[in-house]
């Protein structure tokens, strides 16, 4: 592994906009600040995204609100030849669980339940954290929004669950497996967190270190 | 703008995540170059990577329109048996609102990771023969790069195992080729990612440009 060297020279490290240009987020290219589209790949530039946390709050909170009637309503419907059963996706991994397979209602468990709402609080806590001061130290941060980017897709599984089961049980009258309403909310809700996510801008979690130690010399 | 830069702008280099400046100092192939503040890769040059990313990339293709035309499982119950496509797995919500959902799942597990896939190769193969990009190579690996995200195919091998299990206690349950063909696919499509040093493809398609 090579690290880069630091621009400038002192030893600090300094950011792209305290050197008056602006990279491009897709490419990387570097130009001028002020530049307004990238001249390699053409994707907008802007130094920080001022509408960034605006954006992540409403898609946030659409992601939330679909979160709801996806725990309220039932995931699948299944219907066997004496009874008719639905179930939620809480349900659904305890009913697993009384049938004993426990590591597959553990996988559903995080998959649907445990990683949707720390998605939910992680968002929460970066975006509010570049706006006050956070005891959290950047590469924490850092990494934890990397985690919330790299794991949001996984809660798809359950989604794909339901696709497979629904279209693969479906014996006529024997038994048959079909989706609940619960499946659109969860999709959804999982889409528009993954948004939020997506329109987060990481750097502004080390500006709030530049900006302290500009006031506080002795760190 | 207004100020002379101390540094030329291409010997720059900035951390998209953390917005560090550095001088540029290009790593040899097989060493990586990581942003000393936040620790994301910047540059992982690879020998011939161009023609090894081609190459997995067509037989991801392959494997792609194999899996989703070949029977993926199949289930047997008291003399009742099903097989079903990947094609069909995603196109199981097809009652009402959940069309919606259909559509998207099928995008998500076969059209998302078939048009990067495709995208890439575009965009690669002039690169590889030394001739200039191709025409929209720059929109091209911008969207296969911003289709990244939602190419889920590894999440839907998980999410078959999850359902073989579930469904194993109420019939028989045998894979059809296509299940081997998604699995190996989904190996390539890691090793193609983690392969491509995306740094090296930019330069290379703005250096053809320019000239």
């Amino acid at each position: 592994m090579v690290g880069m060297e630091v621009a400038g020279q002192n030893s600090n490290i300094v950011s792209a906009r305290d050197l008056g240009v602006v990279a491009c987020t897709r490419c990387t290219q570097v130009w001028p600040a002020g530049t307004q589209t990238c001249g390699r790949c053409g994707s907008t530039i802007v130094a920080r995204d001022r509408l960034s946390l605006q954006r992540v709050w409403a898609l946030w909170l659409v992601g939330l609100m679909c979160y709801v009637p996806a725990n309220m309503y039932p995931m699948l419907q299944t219907r066997t030849l004496l009874s008719v059963q639905e179930d939620t996706i809480v349900g659904g991994a305890v009913e697993l669980i009384h049938h004993g397979a426990v590591g597959i209602a553990l996988i559903i468990l995080i998959a649907s339940v445990v990683i949707p709402i720390g998605k939910f609080m992680a968002i929460a806590f970066l975006a509010i954290s570049v706006k006050r001061p956070s005891s959290v130290s950047n590469h924490h941060r850092q990494v934890l929004y990397e985690v919330v980017e790299y794991i949001g897709r996984w809660s798809m599984i359950d989604i794909f669950v339901v696709a497979i089961m629904s279209s693969l049980v479906q014996l006529n009258t024997l038994a048959a497996v079909n989706p609940g309403r619960a499946s659109l909310f969860f999709a959804l809700s999982v889409i528009f967190t993954m948004l939020s996510a997506q329109a987060f801008d990481s750097r502004m979690i080390w500006d709030v270190r530049a900006r302290q130690e500009g006031t506080t010399t002795d760190e | 703008m207004d100020q002379p830069l101390p540094i030329p702008l291409d010997n720059l280099i900035v951390c998209t995540h953390c917005d560090a400046a550095f001088t540029l100092e290009r790593p040899k192939v097989g060493q990586r170059a990581v942003c000393t503040r936040c620790g994301t890769v910047l540059i992982t040059p690879r020998r011939k990577a161009g023609l090894q990313i081609i190459a997995v990339s067509v037989a991801i293709t392959i494997l792609i329109i194999a899996a989703t035309v070949f029977p993926f499982l199949s289930i047997s119950a008291a003399g009742a048996t099903n097989s079903v496509s990947i094609l069909d797995a995603a196109l199981a919500f097809s009652d009402g609102p959940l069309v919606a959902l259909a559509l998207t799942t099928a995008a998500l597990i076969i059209f998302v990771p078939l048009a990067r896939v495709l995208l890439t190769i575009y965009v690669l193969v002039p690169i590889v023969l030394d001739r200039p990009p191709a025409r929209g190579s720059t929109q091209a690996f911008r969207l296969a790069e911003a289709l990244r995200p939602w190419s889920m195919a590894e999440i839907f091998v998980l999410g078959c195992a999850v359902a073989l299990i579930k469904i194993s206690d109420l019939a028989d349950v045998a894979f059809g080729p296509a299940f081997w063909m998604f699995s190996g696919l989904v190996v390539l499509v890691v090793v193609q990612d983690n392969f491509l040093c995306r740094w090296s493809v930019w330069k290379s398609l703005d250096k053809t440009q320019t000239s």
